[in-house]
């Protein structure tokens, strides 16, 4: 029995000593990899889309609360004036998840473009919603309250070919933002002049 | 355990080289060796894990439970693991990327449980140290070697690591990449033509 516990006391010592250690390097680690992760992951659709501004939109960024889930909001500046937020969304894609950024005029309510950050659909087929800029291009300029569907299910978005789920994911991403910017948009404007 | 603390470090460069000699962590030898820069990328992450998992065990080798010491092995090296990803993650997040799932693997990798239990358990702090000093570097040239051949045939390329310089068409502008080296299968036959040159060169 005395051994047992002896037992018991040194894992649970081990652990302890290894948890604690754990925490602080997440701890001192925390922001880098949040910018990494951003710079990296982010960071070039959001230069693409966003081509021209004159900020940098990975410094001004806030964060507001959706459902207990931070959405990182991305504010870039055109002719001098910070009309324009861009922020990520999720849709049902062939191979899970894909995540598209959308950024939007606040004045007029349009798309200025749109990007697919993270994907796992089919290389050389979904991945063209990645790769090919003609797939993305249809969306801009259109209104943030169209109904977004492929020409397929009756909407206005021609889908990739050999790839209708990956595009009926992007519209469902979009659609998804659209929602998330018309529940949002006031808070957003408050954090802007703010 | 005559040997001294230098035979103890070279020994992993060549006589028990770990993915050839001791055939061990064959998992990250056959999955990230695509590009040299992988490859290395992967054995310093090791080899930072094995040094300090092997000092730590060695240290602590008196302290240890001999029935609860596998757990306790397991508990010291994948905190050395998670700290490795935290801090790739960091300051290396495209070389995180690549690695991706494998770096959290680090933790069964058959060469740090191997290494701690073989010799960290029964030896001093410095030979441990140097023990696992030489295995890590045994074990990332094992991969730098591996990679290289399966990236310049199979791919064309070689990147080097840390500097981000890389040299398109190793072989010449007309030259075919082969494929097949760089996918799951060339890893095996690579690794097997390796082993095989390793044998020959080693039974004099």
């Amino acid at each position: 029995m005395r051994d047992m516990i002896k037992l018991f006391v040194a894992v649970a010592l081990f652990s302890m000593v290894a948890g604690g250690l754990l925490a602080s390097v997440r701890e001192a680690t925390k922001e880098r990899i949040e910018v990494q992760q951003l710079t990296f992951v982010k960071g070039p659709a959001l230069s693409q889309i966003l081509e021209g501004c004159t900020n940098n939109p990975l410094d001004d960024r806030f964060k507001l609360k959706d459902n207990g889930k931070d959405i990182d909001f991305f504010v870039a500046e055109f002719d001098g004036k910070k009309n324009t937020v861009a922020f990520e969304s999720y849709g049902k894609g062939f191979g899970g998840d894909i995540g598209v950024i959308v950024a939007v005029n606040l004045e007029t309510d349009e798309i200025v473009g749109i990007g697919v950050t993270t994907h796992s659909e089919t290389p050389g087929l979904g991945s063209r919603a990645k790769t090919d800029p003609s797939f993305a291009a249809q969306f801009k300029g259109l209104s943030i309250n169209n109904p977004f569907k492929v020409k397929s299910d009756g909407g206005e978005i021609d889908a990739i070919s050999g790839a209708t789920v990956t595009s009926r994911g992007v519209c469902a991403a979009v659609t998804a933002a659209s929602e998330t910017y018309k529940q949002y948009k006031n808070e957003i404007m408050k954090n802007i002049q703010a | 355990m005559a040997k001294s603390i230098v035979q103890e470090f070279t020994k992993g460069l060549w006589a028990e080289v770990p993915p050839f000699r001791l055939v061990l962590g064959l998992c990250p030898t056959l999955a990230v060796t695509k590009s040299l820069e992988n490859g290395v990328g992967m054995g310093v992450a090791v080899t930072f894990v094995l040094v300090c998992s092997n000092v730590l065990i060695s240290l602590l080798r008196n302290a240890i439970p001999k029935k609860v010491r596998i757990a306790c092995y397991i508990i010291v090296i994948a905190t050395f693991v998670t700290v490795v990803e935290l801090v790739m993650q960091a300051y290396a997040y495209p070389l995180f990327l690549q690695l991706g799932i494998f770096i959290p693997l680090i933790v069964v990798n058959c060469i740090l449980l191997g290494r701690a239990e073989a010799f960290a358990a029964k030896n001093k702090v410095i030979a441990s140290l140097a023990d696992g000093l030489g295995m890590g570097i045994g074990f990332t040239l094992a991969l730098a070697a591996l990679s290289v051949f399966r990236e310049i045939l199979g791919n064309g390329t070689l990147t080097f690591p840390f500097i981000g310089y890389s040299i398109h068409n190793v072989l010449g502008p007309s030259f075919q990449p082969f494929v097949f080296l760089v996918q799951a299968p060339g890893a095996f036959v690579c690794l097997g033509l390796m082993l095989c040159i390793m044998n020959m060169l080693g039974k004099k």
